[in-house]
């Protein structure tokens, strides 16, 4: 490879190289700076963001290419993930509350790692990058779930830690299977060779490394992480770990389904849609009667990647799959870290009875949480709305009927506890807490941002209609 | 000019929200201004349309993707319903004039509904129609849950669920129709062209079902009713009167527009059970209402007896719609009327309603008697909205009633002629109840008579229905061409 296509494809990497760089060069400058001028990490951090949102947005229309031999993709699917990626990161910048904190620098540098890794694992198109971005999504959410160093964070980020390592490790032994039955490690040979390979030995290899994805996704059977995460930590973290890295694993499982596995002849669509339904269903039933608001989020947040991997399930088999997955990854994000930002506002509510009260005090606080609460739900016309109706049209073209069904009644299911967080806001009652006011500024971007990402569903969708990198 | 008159309430509602610290009585003076404009502007639009077929259509493109656009339109079926809306809205301002809790969201939230109702009626787009039938379910739980009496978080849930559950069923009819669609696409005008599922079979079946329970649950038939009386219990006045007088029609105007043009096929095929359906919600609604002694229940179970009669209606136009046009055209346009009717009247009961509980605290009818003497125009207009309501000649439910029997006797003689006893119990309900309120020994006193912002609001509805009864001719002009079309496309 001679420089001048090394460098034309480092061009394509523009929005990695600024989270990587921002994230070494965030780490030397917050080590030299003062501490109460830290914030300017948190700075370089956002310049990074909208920097790399720009280079997506200028790459955009030059087409999908594989880049480094193959084995990474640029394509429809990497461009939207580094968009909600990035755009979620500015999110949550603007909502923690690490400002004049000790360890803002690390903080910052953690994210924009945890963030370069999704990136990574949503472009990966070899099952070793996949590897490797794995463990980059993963390692540096630990020390950011304990990041309070209280007892329920450090449980939570142990119990956190425990899961992944071994998921991760089974993960690793899944990778070794299928390139050792697959003779390559990157995709498109794979999905020359698979079909080809033994069935035993690949069935187990993709079972574990799906196990590993789920882990990241947060998705049956790796979701019991998730709630004792999202309560553990600070409200902010609980609103990365339940949106970024969920981002890039659905993107990986899909591209996983979409071409090496397409034409294995073992009922891969049907496992992730049973996995579907079953994350679904487990998380709407969790969230029933909880009454710790971070804990209901978290299991709303499982049922939602529920409705997710109902569009990865009929990956290739609809033309809506994967646009459809695209704009209900982009409005679960912002929609779900609307409500986290909420929560973040308001730090020392912890059930949903200290939101008694909340519209006759902070009417606008209030009304965001209504708007991202029932954008949850996915009604009209919010972004999850417009995720839903395309995963749902998507999954029925593709014959899965039942799903959609199992789908619709869930979506009704889920109503009944979002609405118990919300008959408490309505009433009358104490005032809650002086809400923090950067958070409350966050949600009142992110409210009105969720229901726009349905309005423009419409050029949304036109813009993912490029698609996956095939071979 | 559509888009405004859709949009302007929602515009008002925002402007309302964005001032800061305007008083109530600005509010509510604003809320009536924007509401009046509203039914002048939908004035105009009525007498600038010239029918049949859409007027003021105008189509952009939304979400491409999946051929969904920004579709609107009116035609002979919508523009009453439309019109009805606004009325029924402006009513619901002037009678608000005594609200004192929280005004101004009170107002905003009205307007929104304003918007989202007429929305669900001009859609000619299916995604649009469901964005705003979905965000009238949204609207009204926060009418019921904010306004509403002692246990009206649990009703406002229990209505929220029930209907959401409807809307998402639709939603699945709606995608079906959309992949059945080759071209596949959201478009009303171009999905009844095309009448994607003519070949019948379980698709089709399924599809029906799917729209059928979505529809049935709002409008709300039996047995898919029970969410009805504990929302209308616990609603405030003016919420029951939108509630029953609007919301209610969106669920059988889904019929006419969505279901039977686009599946004619099979509504042809179950026509039946649709009828069956209708009598049985005539004769079930009839008979618990019979039983009620809370005023507000009561009314509330007449209003599934009078949407039975609309559901009667359109499942007997489907029976008979390759044998006897005549009698087809008749029965569709009665069941517009029946709806245009049943709004008027019954969001004048509910209003009525709501004086009763502001008086008396209760709805409770064994609390009331012989109010009559201290409360004349209170007595009058009850008089007159419950001998309308049971169909008296001379009001806009008699003429309703006359063409959906008439129209429905050729093809369904036996249900017909079951429904007929619905009327009866009617009847006696209405006559049980005003007796207990107005007449007989007085058992309240101090009962202070209608002011005059209730009198402006209800006596108004009172006198349309008169009109409609005497001069039906101006509405069944605009209706019956579109009865006709709506005909033609049942039959293919």
């Amino acid at each position: 490879m001679n420089d001048g296509m090394m460098s034309l494809e480092l061009g394509r990497l523009l929005p990695e190289l600024f989270l990587a760089g921002a994230a070494v060069f965030g780490l030397l400058l917050g080590s030299f700076t003062p501490r109460r001028h830290q914030w300017v990490v948190a700075v370089l951090a956002a310049v990074t963001c909208l920097a790399g949102l720009v280079a997506t947005a200028v790459g955009w229309s030059a087409g999908n290419t594989a880049v480094f031999a193959g084995s990474y993709a640029v394509d429809a699917a990497t461009n939207a993930t580094r968009v909600i990626v990035l755009a979620s990161v500015l999110i949550v910048l603007a909502m923690a509350q690490i400002r004049g904190h000790a360890r803002e620098t690390e903080f910052v540098v953690l994210l924009l790692l945890a963030a370069l890794g999704t990136v990574l694992l949503a472009g990966a198109n070899d099952v070793l990058l996949l590897a490797a971005a794995y463990l980059l999504a993963s390692i540096p959410l630990y020390p950011l779930v304990g990041f309070a160093k209280d007892a329920p964070g450090t449980e939570a980020g142990l119990k956190f830690y425990l899961l992944g390592a071994l998921l991760g490790t089974t993960m690793l032994f899944g990778v070794m299977l299928v390139s050792g039955t697959g003779g390559a490690t990157d995709y498109a040979m794979l999905r020359h060779a698979l079909p080809d390979a033994p069935v035993a030995a690949l069935a187990v290899g993709v079972i574990a490394v799906l196990g590993g994805l789920l882990f990241k996704a947060g998705a049956v059977p790796a979701q019991f992480w998730v709630p004792d995460v999202t309560q553990g930590a600070q409200p902010a973290v609980g609103g990365i770990v339940t949106t970024i890295p969920k981002i890039g694993a659905a993107v990986a499982l899909y591209r996983l389904v979409a071409i090496p596995l397409d034409h294995t002849e073992l009922g891969w669509p049907l496992l992730i849609a049973v996995i579907a339904a079953a994350t679904m269903t487990l998380g709407n039933l969790a969230a029933f009667f909880q009454n710790d608001v971070r804990r209901l989020l978290a299991y709303s947040t499982i049922s939602q990647i529920g409705y997710v991997l109902m569009a990865v399930a009929v990956a290739g088999q609809a033309a809506l799959a994967l646009p459809s997955l695209l704009l209900y990854l982009a409005a679960y994000a912002v929609t779900n870290l609307g409500a986290f930002a909420v929560v973040c506002a308001l730090p020392h509510a912890r059930t949903l009875d200290d939101y008694t009260g909340l519209r006759r005090h902070r009417p606008w606080l209030a009304a965001s949480l209504i708007v991202c609460l029932l954008g949850l739900v996915g009604t009209p016309p919010t972004g999850v709305f417009a995720g839903k109706l395309t995963v749902f049209t998507a999954a029925f073209d593709a014959g899965l009927g039942w799903l959609v069904v199992l789908a619709a009644i869930n979506t009704v299911a889920s109503v009944f506890y979002y609405l118990r967080w919300i008959t408490p806001a309505l009433r009358t009652g104490q005032a809650p807490e002086a809400p923090d006011r950067p958070a409350t500024v966050t949600a009142y971007v992110a409210a009105p941002a969720s229901v726009a990402v349905g309005l423009l569903a419409g050029p949304a969708l036109s813009l993912m209609s490029a698609g996956l990198l095939t071979p | 000019v559509l888009s405004i008159v859709v949009f302007l309430p929602v515009a008002v509602a925002a402007a309302l929200l964005a001032v800061p610290r305007v008083s109530d009585r600005v509010v509510r003076w604003t809320w009536i201004a924007a509401s009046a404009v509203e039914v002048a502007l939908v004035t105009v639009v009525w007498l600038g349309y010239e029918g049949p077929g859409y007027g003021l259509e105008v189509n952009r493109r939304w979400i491409p993707s999946v051929s969904s656009g920004y579709h609107i339109g009116v035609d002979g079926v919508s523009l009453p319903l439309i019109a009805l809306t606004a009325v029924l809205f402006l009513a619901c301002a002037i009678y608000s004039l005594r609200q004192t809790e929280r005004v101004r969201s009170f107002a905003a939230l009205f307007l929104f509904l304003e918007t989202v109702c007429l929305g669900v009626f001009v859609s000619l787009d299916l995604i649009l129609f469901f964005v705003f039938f979905d965000l009238s379910i949204v609207g009204m739980y926060f009418v019921i849950a904010g306004w509403g009496h002692r246990d009206a978080a649990r009703a406002a849930l229990r209505f929220f669920l029930y209907t959401f559950l409807g809307s998402l069923a639709l939603l699945l009819g709606f995608i079906g129709l959309y992949l059945a669609a080759e071209p596949h696409t959201f478009d009303m005008v171009e999905l009844t062209e095309q009448n994607p599922l003519a070949g019948g079979g379980t698709a089709a079946t399924l599809v029906l079902l799917a729209v059928f329970v979505g529809l049935a649950i709002k409008t709300p038939t039996v047995p898919f009713h029970t969410w009805l009386p504990p929302a209308h219990t616990e609603a405030p006045a003016a919420g029951s009167a939108i509630l029953a007088g609007v919301l209610l029609k969106l669920g059988t105007y889904g019929f006419v527009r969505i279901a039977m043009p686009m599946l004619p096929a099979t509504w042809r095929d179950w026509a039946w059970v649709i009828v069956v359906v209708g009598v049985v919600s005539v004769l079930y609604g009839a008979l618990v209402a019979l039983a009620q002694q809370n005023f507000k229940r009561m009314i509330a179970y007449t209003s599934v007896n009078h949407m039975g009669y609309v559901v009667l209606a359109v499942g007997a136009a489907g029976l008979v719609s390759t044998s006897d046009e005549q009698a087809q055209v008749l029965a569709s346009t009665g069941a517009v009327t029946q709806m245009v009717s049943h709004g008027l009247i019954t969001a004048a009961l509910f209003l009525l309603a709501g004086v009763l509980h502001d008086r008396g605290g209760t709805y409770d009818l064994g609390a009331y008697g012989g109010m009559a003497a201290s409360t004349p125009r209170f007595a009058a207009l009850t008089a007159v909205a419950a001998f309308a309501s049971l169909g008296l000649p001379g009001f806009s439910g008699f003429i309703a009633e006359f063409q959906i029997f008439t129209g429905s006797l050729p093809g369904a003689p036996v249900a017909t002629a079951l429904a007929f006893l619905g009327i009866l119990v009617t009847a006696a309900l209405f006559l049980r109840a005003y007796q207990k309120l107005f007449l007989g020994p007085p058992a309240t006193t101090g009962v202070t008579d209608l002011t005059a912002a209730e009198t402006i609001s209800i006596a108004p509805l009172m006198a349309l229905a008169l009109v409609l009864g005497l001069f039906p001719r101006f509405l069944l002009d605009l209706v019956e061409p579109a009865a006709r079309v709506l005909g033609t496309l049942v039959s293919r």
